[in-house]
């Protein structure tokens, strides 16, 4: 038992950390910190067609224009043609690569009808083989595919396993990284154990059908030495290869802004503390069918092109063309920010893909075309591509893997007709950060939209119910009429306001009669007043005069009598 | 089991190539091994054996699709045929190399 002096005082810095081989895949080599162990041998297992060739394949093309490391393919399955012509459409000039020697490509063909075995023997021929093709181009990186070809092609099962174990010492002697590929097994990783000879790092591809979507996913099953991801994570195979998601759902470190972004609505940035969103921030907007939740998007999306910023709007309901004629039927002009290359439309239907390869696809797009800002229109219809759970977990690592690049989401959500109105599809509302709700009003013969906002963290919002008004400008927020008969819109609202401006003419008339009362009081108090002041006045002068005069008298009779005792003689 | 590889033209020479992997005891072995088979099975004069080093010459190794070592392989008579081993089981390589009553008929 080592106490916790001994663990603390260990240098983590000076202890050897295990050199990584980039595999040039994006988002694989985040998930393994790094990509494949370097000089090591990595083993990639998964069914038929789940990518394996593929992956090994991307792994040194890239290495060769990317990290400068030449590399051999050694082909049980396909032949050299065969191989270039199945990644041509990925852009990998396999042919160019080996004429400019930076590639060698081996197919070695085991086919057990042409094999008959006598007496002893080695697998000797394969080592010479791959080491001829790593000498020829100097090669760093090593792929074998598919290794398990062999248990096809030979007998003797006991010298096939103690050879491959000296393959995979031998291959770590050469100082490559390398890569087998193997057939997955039943119940096992692979069909002939070879994750016993491969300790290293293990990678299973799976490719699962379900309910007529597939998905595909990786996971890292072992990783010696080293701190990996533990998820399955999807990924994607398309013309540029593959590309695997990264994202995990702890994302929690993402900085934040104080920065706030408009709506596109003035009226609905004034319920917001009076200056919109927060930048990074994710925004839902929840409501029923046609309660205008695509209008206030391409608000936010025209309002972000506008500023100059990029955005993407992921449309899963209505195509890019008629999402532009409609928006242009109430002014907004989306289709000169898109010509402008700063909208760009993601068009697809949720059934097309399974959930998690979607989810892939807009994560991909997101980290070519950097926007600023993304639209989601709905996310809820996400969830036809996958089960409840699944769909709520993949959301919420979307909205942590865009909150990390700090890009303000607006998310449209319906709610359905019995659904309680806070009620969203995919429970993702107190993830969150602002929430609009739009709902329909249904009152006198008529269905008017209501909006307010049901939460906005970190800013003082209105609680007022807002009317959402439709022109042929755009999106409005006027003021609902709240009564005795709960809230008027539309016509009874427009009624109400009729008779209060009536109302209103009538009250200032009043207001004016009684400033004129009011006036006219003030006056006649004032006169008054001055009559009195006039009397106090006159009364005071009186009185002052008759002070003065007894004074006067007071002064007069001290002086006779100081005459009249010096008259008389008086002594002191 | 009569088989329609038949040594019938090249007056009847068989052309083996044998790859080996170095001048060791096991590549003795096979190359000892052949050459009595031949000459028990075939009969003298109607074979020609090439000893490839692969070790010396890894490159050949490609042409004929060797991955075991020992590899024989019969080129003529066609079709080609592969043996890998030191053809210590004589049996099973007569067997492999279609060797038959042909050669067993005359002789010995």
């Amino acid at each position: 038992m080592q106490g916790p002096e001994q663990s603390s005082g260990v240098d983590r810095a000076a202890l050897p950390v295990l050199e990584k081989a980039p595999s040039g895949i994006p988002g694989f080599d985040e998930i393994t910190h790094g990509g494949f162990p370097f000089g090591r041998t990595s083993l990639i297992c998964g069914a038929a067609g789940a990518g394996k060739t593929l992956f090994g394949l991307q792994f040194l093309v890239r290495g060769i224009t990317d990290y400068d490391e030449p590399g051999v393919f050694i082909a049980f399955e396909e032949t050299e043609e065969d191989l270039a012509q199945n990644v041509a459409s990925l852009g990998f000039d396999l042919k160019g690569l080996v004429d400019s020697g930076k590639l060698a490509l081996d197919h070695i063909r085991v086919e057990r009808s042409e094999i008959e075995e006598s007496g002893e023997y080695n697998l000797e021929g394969l080592f010479l083989r791959i080491g001829l093709a790593i000498q020829t181009v100097g090669a760093k990186r090593v792929v074998i595919d598919t290794l398990e070809t062999l248990f096809g092609g030979l007998n003797d099962y006991g010298i096939l396993r103690s050879e491959l174990r000296r393959l995979f010492r031998w291959l770590k002697d050469q100082g490559v990284s390398a890569i087998i590929t193997a057939e997955r097994g039943e119940g096992t990783l692979t069909r002939h154990g070879l994750e016993e000879y491969v300790s290293d790092c293990v990678i299973l591809l799976d490719h699962r059908v379900s309910e007529q979507i597939s998905t595909r996913r990786l996971r890292v099953v072992k990783y010696r030495g080293s701190v990996h991801g533990t998820n399955e994570y999807p990924f994607l195979i398309d013309e540029d290869g593959i590309t695997v998601m990264p994202i995990t759902s702890a994302g929690l470190e993402h900085g934040v802004s104080a920065e706030r972004i408009s709506s596109g609505v003035p009226r609905l940035d004034a319920m917001l503390g009076g200056e919109g969103y927060y930048r990074g921030s994710t925004i839902l907007v929840s409501g029923t069918a046609g309660a205008g939740k695509s209008s206030l998007s391409a608000h936010f999306a025209d309002a972000a092109c506008a500023r100059g910023e990029r955005c993407v709007y992921f449309a899963f309901e209505e195509s890019p063309e008629q999402i532009k004629r409609n928006m242009r039927s109430i002014g907004i002009d989306l289709a000169s920010h898109e010509a402008a290359g700063r909208l760009k439309f993601m068009a697809s239907r949720p059934t097309a893909h399974g959930l998690e390869t979607h989810l892939a696809i807009m994560h991909k797009v997101i980290r070519e075309f950097q926007p600023h800002v993304v639209v989601v229109d709905p996310i809820g219809n996400l969830i036809s591509a996958g089960n409840q759970e699944e769909a709520h977990l993949m959301v919420v690592r979307l909205i942590d893997f865009l909150k990390t690049q700090g890009i303000t989401a607006m998310m449209t959500s319906l709610t359905g007709g019995g659904m309680a109105q806070e009620a969203t599809e995919i429970a993702i509302s107190s993830i969150v950060d602002t929430w609009l709700l739009v709902k329909s009003i249904e009152a006198s013969g008529e269905r008017n939209r209501g909006m307010y906002v049901l939460k906005s963290r970190g800013m003082n919002h209105s609680n007022q119910v807002r009317e959402f008004v439709i022109t042929s400008e755009g999106v409005d927020l006027v003021d609902v009429y709240i009564g005795p008969e709960g809230v008027l819109t539309g016509s009874a609202r427009a009624q109400q306001e009729h008779k209060e401006r009536a109302a209103k003419v009538q009250r200032e008339q009043e207001i004016e009669r009684k400033q004129r009362e009011l006036e006219r009081k003030r006056r006649q108090m004032e006169h008054e007043i001055e009559a009195l002041r006039a009397a106090f006045e006159a009364e005071e002068a009186e009185i002052q005069r008759v002070i003065e005069q007894e004074q006067e008298a007071e002064e007069q009779l001290l002086q006779n009598r100081g005459v009249m005792a010096r008259r008389r003689g008086v002594d002191q | 089991m009569t088989s329609d590889a038949m040594p019938s033209d090249q007056n009847g020479v068989w052309t083996l190539r044998l790859y080996v992997a170095g001048e060791n005891q096991k590549s003795r072995a096979a190359v000892a091994n052949l050459e009595r088979l031949c000459r028990t099975h075939i009969g003298e004069g109607r074979y020609e054996i090439e000893i490839i080093d692969l070790m010396k010459n890894p490159q050949l190794a490609k042409a004929d699709q060797i991955l075991a070592i020992p590899t024989l392989v019969r080129k003529i008579p066609e079709p080609m045929k592969r043996v890998i081993g030191d053809l210590s089981d004589a049996e099973r390589a007569i067997l492999a190399l279609d060797i038959q009553e042909l050669e067993r008929g005359p002789a010995l």
